[in-house]
């Protein structure tokens, strides 16, 4: 028993290496695989919203459709944060910088460079903990409601942020309807001896890792009580209220730092980015993945942003076969392809691409032993 | 002999039925009390509102000499009450269903009620939850692993005690009925009750498997020191373990007494007649 556990955590640390192995490598390459890190990079990113949601709605068994609101808190705060002082005029040209803001951003640009290099880190955790705050406060008011709530109260503050965000009375904080330009990409980590190319990486690592001690500790079991039974779970003792508060303000913290790594990469971000659809879209990787699996969360997310980003660009161009030119190839025929792929998947895999197994070593080497075509997975 | 759980004139209606009507019941510390009646005489309700399920709509119940339910109808409830005790309760008093098996009250469902997906092990574990001391975050470092060890020993043990040790890594889903029913049993113990309300544990059980249950709810009585207060059709079980019966019909407790009272009681034997008499 002993033995295989020491066994799984020397491979788990071997793939981990192996990875930032090639993760270093695309950071030297990094100008002939632009396309390669900019899908990982945006994979991760999605990766981790996908799996705050996962902790919400696949363990907790709460529907919640926030996730672009909170993503967009953390975003902003963010690019608030850590635009270049010297280019907040040009990026606020319209309206003028909040005095505030701006003399906050000077204190900042002032302190000490030790300091200088650990904001962008304070800034992702400050939005984390802004978001964190809102649901809270919204989780007092429905959580002790029927849970089907949730589901409304999420989206109609998901929306009321994006109105707020890009309402013309906060121009001066959030530059309204033009949004914020001009953020810096992700920062270095350990004074650069891990570049900068790789902090989201980490960062979504770290979070993930959170969240799957998580789920696996004596507080996850319970929310998975609450997801089976919420009856049963009260039966037992657990304060449905109190758990359902810490899975949500837990999800959308995460959520939100997940917003802040967008706005660094992104570089530019405006209230419309985070509507709905965006959080259509993170669901959608969600129920690909499957619902109750961080692994299916975590897979999905790379998976759909490669095939929607870069595997099936190659639909949106036009196409000519023996001088015959193939119609539909043109620009937006590989969301077409796409919406196809994903009916296929979703008939195939009706409970997701993981249903709520998560990857183990030994599970991976029973699989590849037994050479057989795995179809049974779907269980 | 000290009373363990007591109701003073509990009566829950639901629009205009009335499910529990004027309930006066004592459950000694250490025996076991059974509540039967028909189908639909009112006894999961009863049930319900004392485990905080529901919130009476008159009367209180008291656990081990605490107030942990008070209510009177209000409102609109007050112009439709139908309970025959009138006299209403100043108090109100609330408690949720979590608060009132943390005070030492645990209970089983009438329709098996497990963590379906979840395995039979980590059924009992969640039991085990509700008295961490570790708070969140310490829970997720992994800070709390002598607690942690603890509550999987504890766990173990009880499934051992009641026979689903080789079962334990199988989903509680997939078990057979009567296991399912000891997992049920299993998992309110792990809670650390010191009363514990059983719902027809013997539904769908043989008379084999029913008489083994009989054998099993006086073990874990008398080894755990429990109180029991259950909910039963099969005449024998009741009959054989109980110290003292109440008879619900229609909301309305028609008797009480020992088993050999209850048996020869004329309302009892008119109430079951033409019910089946297992
Ligand atoms: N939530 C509810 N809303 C409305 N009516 C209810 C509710 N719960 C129970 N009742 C009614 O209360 C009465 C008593 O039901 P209860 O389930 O307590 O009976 P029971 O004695 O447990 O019966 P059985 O032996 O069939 O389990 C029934 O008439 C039932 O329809
Ligand atoms: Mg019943």
């Amino acid at each position: 028993m002993k033995k295989t556990i020491k066994k799984s955590t020397i491979y788990s640390l071997a793939a981990a290496a192996l990875f930032l192995v090639f993760l270093y490598w695309l950071d030297a390459n990094r100008l002939s695989q632009g396309m390669l890190i900019s899908v990982l990079q945006k994979g991760a990113i999605l990766a981790l919203v996908a799996t705050s949601m996962n902790l919400l709605n696949g363990f907790t068994g709460l529907f919640s459709l926030g996730q672009a609101g909170f993503m967009s808190i953390g975003a902003y705060t963010t690019a608030i944060l850590i635009i270049p002082v010297r280019s907040l005029d040009g990026v606020y040209y319209m309206n003028g910088v909040h005095p505030a803001i701006m003399n906050l951003r000077l204190l900042m640009a002032n302190s000490p460079p030790f300091l200088q290099s650990v904001y962008p880190f304070i800034a992702l955790l400050l939005g984390g903990a802004l978001a964190a705050l809102i649901a809270l406060l919204v989780g007092l008011a429905v959580l002790r409601l029927k849970s089907d709530y949730l589901a409304i109260a999420t989206l109609g503050l998901s929306e009321i942020v994006r109105a707020i965000f890009s309402s013309p009375q906060f121009d001066q904080i959030t530059n309204g309807s033009y949004g914020l330009n001009k953020i810096p990409n992700f920062p270095p980590m350990l004074f650069g001896l891990i570049p900068s190319l790789i902090t989201p990486f980490i960062i979504t690592g770290v979070s993930v890792a959170f969240i799957v001690l998580l789920i696996n500790s004596s507080y996850g079991r319970a929310f998975k009580a609450i997801r089976e039974d919420e009856i049963a779970a009260e039966a037992m003792g657990i304060s449905l209220y109190k758990h359902k508060e810490m899975s949500f303000v837990i999800s959308s913290f995460f959520s939100a730092v997940a917003g802040g790594m967008l706005a660094m990469y992104m570089r530019s971000i405006e209230a419309k980015t985070f509507s709905i659809t965006l959080t259509y879209d993170i669901l959608l990787i969600v129920v690909i993945g499957g619902i109750g699996s961080v692994t299916g969360s975590v897979v999905s997310a790379f998976l759909v942003t490669a095939a929607k980003e870069w595997w099936l660009r190659f639909f949106d161009q036009p196409l000519s076969l023996f001088g015959f030119q193939v119609p539909l190839f043109r620009t937006g025929f590989r969301m077409v392809i796409f919406s196809v792929l994903l009916m296929v998947v979703v008939l195939i895999y009706r409970r997701g691409l993981f249903g709520t197994n998560e990857f183990s070593w030994a599970g991976l080497i029973k699989r590849l032993r037994l050479k057989r075509p795995a179809k049974k997975e779907v269980e | 002999m000290s009373i363990l759980l007591s109701t003073q004139h509990l009566t829950m209606q639901f629009g205009g039925v009335v499910a529990v009507d004027d309930l006066n019941i004592n459950i000694p510390k250490g025996e076991i009390t059974a509540l039967i009646g028909p189908n639909g005489a009112g006894k999961t309700t009863a049930f319900n509102v004392i485990t905080g399920g529901y919130q009476p709509t008159n009367g209180r119940v008291i656990f081990d000499g605490a107030v942990i339910a008070e209510n009177c109808p209000r409102s609109k409830m007050k112009r439709i009450y139908n309970g025959s005790y009138t006299e209403p309760f100043r108090h109100t008093v609330v408690n949720k269903s979590d608060v009132i098996t943390r005070l030492g009250m645990a209970r089983t469902f009438q329709n098996i009620r497990l963590f379906k997906d979840l395995t039979v092990f980590e059924n009992v574990l969640i039991a085990k939850h509700c008295h961490i001391k570790a708070g969140l975050f310490a829970a997720t470092f992994r800070l709390n692993r002598g607690e942690e060890r603890a509550m999987s020993q504890d766990a173990l043990s009880l499934l051992e005690r009641v026979g689903l040790l080789e079962s334990r890594n199988e989903k509680a889903s997939s078990l057979p009925y009567g296991k399912q029913r000891r997992l049920e049993i299993a998992r309110a113990l792990a809670t650390g009750p010191r009363l514990l309300l059983l719902d027809e544990p013997a539904a769908g059980m043989n008379p084999k498997e029913t008489d083994e249950l009989s054998q099993f709810i006086v073990d874990i009585k008398d080894s755990f020191g429990l109180t029991v207060f259950l909910i039963e059709h099969h005449m024998n079980l009741v009959m054989d373990i109980s110290d003292s019966i109440y008879v619900l019909d229609y909301g309305k407790t028609i008797a009480y007494g020992t088993p050999a009272e209850v048996q020869n009681n004329e309302r009892v034997i008119q109430a079951y007649l033409g019910v089946d008499e297992a």
